[in-house]
């Protein structure tokens, strides 16, 4: 009993039930996507019992494999049509509005500012809903399907770029750009000579994000897509879930998993390199959570 | 002294050029964010064709028609009326889901920001993960694990927990709050890290020399510190749970475990009672706001308090 009392109080002891805790807590985060990936590899039509191995869902069979279905591999690449556009478009919008909104301090700043930030906490449906009703009933020009889709993706995402490029901002302060006006810049110039590459690596990383969230999106894709040509890969999953006979859905989500995890892992070398190049050190992957944690929706 | 004159007028020079490098940003959220809002609302307080059966929205505010707030209203306070009942399930479901992922989530968090040591880095990636991978496939996942002999019957049954298969997918609230809980609780984990790894650790020395046990410096320093990241990862997975429709669409299929979200589908995407619909958002999105606000308050109320 003492002993046990001792090590409980020992300051410098391992926390053992938190090491435990947090191991269980991964185990159970990250089985079932293995399970999900194993089974995208039956040779058999079964989605919850192993089945030996295969490529049938992925490209043999003729009439239901992801790469012969059309409605899978359609989805896949509306997909990644969407995060490419989202990406290319929500960037340089979001990073413009977090140096205008970061140094803009005259009147409907504030107000600017808290509407950026209230699309952070209004829940998807909400924006869905909204958003199918502007285009249906005001902006009729746009048509369902992937410009409505994309407009909805650029809208959610901005306010990530906004926040990971201002928190940045407010690390490098005024004084670069300062410097750069006293040297005879002019105020363009000094954005874009001075501050500009100082923040490539958050925007290396909002690219990330923008990237990612726009491929995790269900409900905006959902609600905006004009039919099963612009469903998206969520949407699928959505839709045929739980009647799915085989397990090529599995094959299409591991696929996109692949896909994201690619792409990421590309974009976080790259942000990695930028900034060492760039003279900033510390723990990569650290930081980048904490990044991800300031966007978290 | 002159200089700084010089500067001030500079300063509000420039003011013009940040604006203007704000305003496409600026423009879009009030053209796709802003607008759509209003559309909501004249949606909601519009009338309904009565040939075609599509919502004739009212554009002007004067002559807003309330008969779709009446309708959800009533629903509402009506005891045992469907919207009552789906409304009290959805609180019920949120705050039951919020619980288990805070149980979960703190005492993860605590352990990477605290204990990681050399392992931080793996660990890390172990918590973001889940954020790359698509959130339906994750319910899909436990869609795979869940069926009647999916491996989940198989372990319980190996175990001697059930003596036969169980249908997981029928309609069980159990199952549609495992799902939230998976799906919800990395949104939690990586703010409460954030905050947790910033928590200066010659506080919890401090503590300890003073004669606090672990517990004791853990329950009086390092828990009241981290109350506003707790709020914060509590309105963080809330909002968005209360506009879920999928995970039970997903995990039951059931009427019996239908959320507030999934009567917004219903009544948005079925076509004859859209104004019923928007004007569902309208009311979710007044009720979150009381949230939201509650929230901001008890935030700045804590920081109060710490810088005292």
């Amino acid at each position: 009993m003492t002993r046990l009392r001792d090590w409980w109080a020992n300051p410098w002891g391992k926390p053992r039930f938190l090491v435990l805790y947090t191991a269980l807590y991964l185990v159970w985060s990250i089985v079932p996507i293995l399970v999900a990936i194993r089974f995208s590899f039956n040779e058999g039509r079964s989605r919850s019992t192993a089945q030996g191995w295969s490529l049938r869902w992925y490209t043999e069979d003729p009439d239901l494999s992801v790469l012969n279905d059309p409605a899978l591999s359609s989805a896949l690449v509306q997909s990644l049509r969407l995060a490419v556009i989202a990406a290319l478009v929500t960037v340089p919008l979001g990073v413009a509005l977090a140096i205008g909104l970061t140094r803009w301090r005259g009147r409907g700043a504030g107000t600017s500012r808290a509407v950026s930030l209230a699309t952070l906490v209004t829940p998807e449906i909400v924006m869905g809903t909204a958003l199918l009703l502007v285009f249906v009933h005001l902006l009729t020009f746009v048509q369902l399907g992937t410009v409505a889709q994309a407009i909805g993706h650029i809208t959610f995402s901005l306010v990530f770029v906004v926040i990971i490029v201002r928190g940045r901002l407010l690390a490098i302060g005024p004084q670069y750009e300062e410097a750069a006006r006293d040297l005879g810049a002019s105020q363009l110039q000094a954005v874009r000579l001075a501050l500009l590459p100082m923040l490539v690596p958050a925007i290396v990383a909002s690219g990330i994000i923008v990237f990612a969230i726009s491929m995790d999106d269900f409900v905006i894709s959902a609600f905006l897509s004009s039919g099963t040509s612009t469903d998206t890969v969520p949407v699928r999953i959505y839709a045929t879930g739980r009647t799915a006979p085989t397990p090529a859905l599995n094959a299409l989500a591991t696929l996109t998993l692949a896909l994201t995890l690619v792409i990421a892992l590309v974009g976080f070398l790259l942000w990695r390199a930028v900034r060492a190049t760039r003279g900033q050190t510390g723990s990569t992957v650290g930081e980048f959570a904490a990044l991800d944690a300031e966007s978290v929706p | 002294m002159s200089d700084s004159n010089r500067l001030v007028g500079q300063e509000r020079r420039s003011d013009g050029f940040w604006a203007c490098l704000a305003l496409p940003g600026v423009g879009w959220l009030a053209l796709f964010f802003l607008l759509p809002f209003y559309v909501i609302l004249c949606v909601a307080f519009g009338t309904v064709d009565p040939i075609f059966q599509t919502p004739s929205p009212e554009w002007n505010p004067l002559a807003w028609n309330t008969a779709a707030f009446e309708f959800v209203f009533e629903g509402l306070f009506t005891s045992g009326a469907a919207f009552q009942t789906v409304f009290v399930r959805t609180l019920a479901y949120v705050a039951i889901a919020t619980a288990l992922a805070l149980l979960i989530a703190y005492p993860v968090a605590y352990y990477v920001a605290r204990y990681g040591g050399r392992w931080k880095g793996l660990l890390l990636v172990g918590l973001i993960a889940p954020f790359f991978i698509s959130y339906l496939m994750r319910m899909l996942a436990w869609i795979n694990l869940l069926q009647d002999d999916g491996w989940v019957n198989d372990v319980l049954v190996w175990v001697g927990i059930l003596d036969a298969p169980r249908n997981w997918l029928d309609g069980r609230a159990s199952s549609v709050i495992l799902g939230l809980v998976y799906g919800y609780v990395p949104f939690m984990i990586l703010p409460l890290y954030a905050f947790l790894d910033r928590i200066d650790k010659s506080l919890l020395e401090a503590a300890r020399d003073l004669g606090a046990s672990p517990f004791q410096a853990f329950r009086m320093v390092t828990l009241p510190l981290s109350m506003p990241a707790i709020l914060a990862g509590i309105v963080i997975i809330a909002l968005p749970m209360f506009g879920d429709y999928y995970t039970p669409d997903l995990l039951s299929q059931s009427p019996s475990t239908s959320m507030i979200g999934n009567q917004i589908v219903l009544y948005i995407q079925g076509g004859q009672q859209i104004p019923v619909g928007a004007a569902l958002v309208v009311v979710l999105m007044l009720f979150l706001s009381v949230l939201m606000g509650y929230y901001l308050y008890a935030t700045a109320r804590a920081q109060r308090r710490l810088g005292r």
